[in-house]
């Protein structure tokens, strides 16, 4: 845990990067510091690991005031990335890696085995161990410099735009893969970035700062979108705002309705009947295994045996239950009719969501 | 008239009689070379790691040196005389003080060469400031350094030799001879090897430094 009470950094130019900030940072969580350049983001990171020294206020890691104990000390458990990698261009990726367990003391062997376990878990492989920085790419970098901040497995981790240096898709990677990483260490990380759908994409809570160091609004991503505090958030958070939202709702938290759906046995008056309790005037025809095989507008059945005997239209519209609101939106535009399907692992049909089945997940 | 090669203008039969003597005085001039740049190095890099800490000394430093480094070499010489004879160390005292300016300079521009986010994540991983000086910074600094070093010992080969007009000299010894007899050859023997010297001296450093930095060259 992270604890800010009352922080005020004020530089001697009279420059104010932080004003009167307090707030808390939950154990095993990622916080994220968002704002436009100028807000002290940055400024604000670097007093956690005094880098920078605040000016008055109190500032706690793991209930301990930062001030007790010696700069180098503290240091050495809270894991630094920073956007400049900041590699030690001299060093190997192996000593690289093991800066924080060599400055401890760990023996040599300990030392090794971490470092090739790190390697794994930062996805790169083993033959970079004896390579130097400057053969690396930008992302490989990036990636030693997290295995490096990980090294000793601190329990704060400090990131300061650490994807921001490599090109987006490079960089969503990065994001995903630190993010599944994340989901095992639970490390309690704060971590800056400029850009808001890295944050919400990669915070479990947000900060949003205004210039001269404000503290604007603090909160999850969801609450955040939906309820955002002042005029500032709202711009910042810029335009598509219910979009970003349902980028962060996965359709398992709507009720998908069930139906219209029927099987190729049924007659034109059962697939009438189901259209008209779904308030529709096509159904979904499913096979044995229930996979949707394609729909039918029921006037096109009308006059038939059986839904069989005709030919169904085909369908592609499909959500899994992990899949986001927003993905379900996109897919909705190109749904011959205005409808998606959510299917289970083996393709199954669940339910249908529909324009209307949105606002339960917006509430 | 007739063009003389080299060969018709030396004179062979000097050469082999004087080899004791030519040895002898290139021992001298390594000699004259080795202690200065050492001493100067010794001297420089305490100064140069004192104007880093205190960024404000630097100018004053630099100015100071700068001031020994333009006086006129001979001029250096003869002061000393009253104070240390005609020793080695009349010779050496102003050599050593001759290389200062390039290594302070060299030194400090060598550190201040390290990048900054470089410095700034040892900081922040927990390096203390002389153990991250010696692991990270002065490693990196090296080349620059490196570089100082080869220009000092260049123009510390290139001084001792007017060093041979207060009786020492090494190499000069031979040149001064050859000029006031005007006898081409010892000022020819000494000139080459002087310039050889000084040649095998920058590259051996050279290779001491490419030795030290595998990291400059390795790439995939």
């Amino acid at each position: 845990m992270i604890t800010f009470d009352s922080v005020t950094k004020q530089f001697p130019d009279g420059t104010i990067a932080a004003n009167d900030l307090t707030f808390e940072v939950p154990s095993g969580e990622m916080t994220v510091f968002v704002g436009p350049s100028g807000c002290g983001k940055s400024t604000t990171l670097r007093m956690t690991n005094r880098m920078i020294e605040p000016t008055s206020g109190q500032i706690s890691v793991n209930d301990r005031d930062i001030k007790s104990v010696p700069a180098p000390e503290l240091r050495l458990d809270i894991g630094y990335v920073i956007q400049q990698v900041g590699l030690f261009p001299h060093l190997t990726i192996a000593d690289n890696i093991a800066t924080v367990p060599s400055l401890i003391g760990w023996d040599k062997q300990r030392t090794r085995d971490r470092v090739e376990e790190l390697i794994e878990t930062v996805g790169l492989s083993q033959n970079v161990a004896d390579r130097y920085p400057g053969q690396l790419s930008g992302g490989q970098q990036q990636r030693v410099g997290v295995a490096r901040a990980l090294a000793a497995d601190p329990s704060v981790m400090l990131m300061d735009e650490p994807f921001g240096a490599v090109d987006p898709i490079v960089r969503s990677l990065l994001q995903d893969e630190f993010l599944r990483l994340q989901r095992e260490l639970h490390k309690t990380i704060l971590f800056v970035t400029h850009d808001i759908d890295e944050a919400i994409k990669m915070g479990d809570r947000i900060a949003i700062f205004s210039e001269g160091g404000v503290l604007e609004q603090y909160a999850t991503p969801t609450q955040l979108l939906a309820s955002p505090a002042n005029d500032f958030v709202v711009d910042f958070l810029g335009p598509e705002r219910n979009l970003k939202r349902l980028a962060l709702i996965p359709t398992s938290q709507v009720e998908a309705q069930p139906g219209p759906c029927v099987s190729a046995n049924d007659t034109p008056a059962h697939a009438s009947e189901e259209a008209r309790k779904s308030g529709t005037n096509w159904v979904f025809v499913l096979d044995d295994e229930r996979r949707v095989k394609g729909w039918l507008p029921t006037e096109e059945i009308e006059g038939h045996q059986k839904v069989s005997d005709v030919p169904s239209r085909p369908f592609r519209e499909f959500v899994a239950s992990s899949d986001s609101l927003r993905v379900a939106l996109d897919a909705m535009v190109e749904s011959p009719n205005g409808a998606v399907v959510r299917v289970d692992e083996e393709g199954r049909y669940e339910g249908t969501i529909t324009r209307e089945t949105f606002p339960q997940g917006l509430e | 008239m007739t063009r003389l090669s080299l060969a018709q203008v030396l004179d062979w039969s000097w050469m082999s009689s004087n080899l004791d003597t030519i040895w002898e005085q290139f021992q001298e001039h390594v000699i004259l070379t080795i202690l200065p740049v050492t001493f100067g190095f010794l001297i420089a890099f305490p100064l140069a790691l004192v104007a880093v800490r205190w960024p404000r000394l630097y100018s004053p430093l630099l100015g100071m040196t700068g001031v020994l480094f333009s006086i006129p070499t001979l001029a250096l010489f003869v002061v000393m005389i009253p104070f240390t004879g005609l020793s080695r160390a009349t010779a050496i005292i102003p050599l050593t003080l001759y290389t200062l300016l390039i290594l302070i300079r060299n030194t400090v521009e060598g550190l201040a060469s390290v990048p900054r986010d470089v410095s700034e994540s040892a900081e922040a991983m927990g390096y203390r400031r002389t153990r991250r000086l010696f692991k990270i910074e002065l490693p990196l600094a090296m080349p620059v350094i490196v570089a100082g070093l080869r220009i000092a010992t260049v123009n510390t080969i290139a001084y001792v030799a007017i060093t041979s007009l207060i009786g020492q000299g090494g190499l000069g010894q031979l040149m001064l001879d050859g000029f006031q007899r005007q006898f081409p050859t010892p000022l020819i023997v000494g000139l080459t090897l002087a310039v050889a010297f000084a040649v095998a001296a920058d590259l051996g450093l050279l290779s001491i430094e490419r030795a030290l930095t595998p990291w400059k060259r390795a790439r995939s």
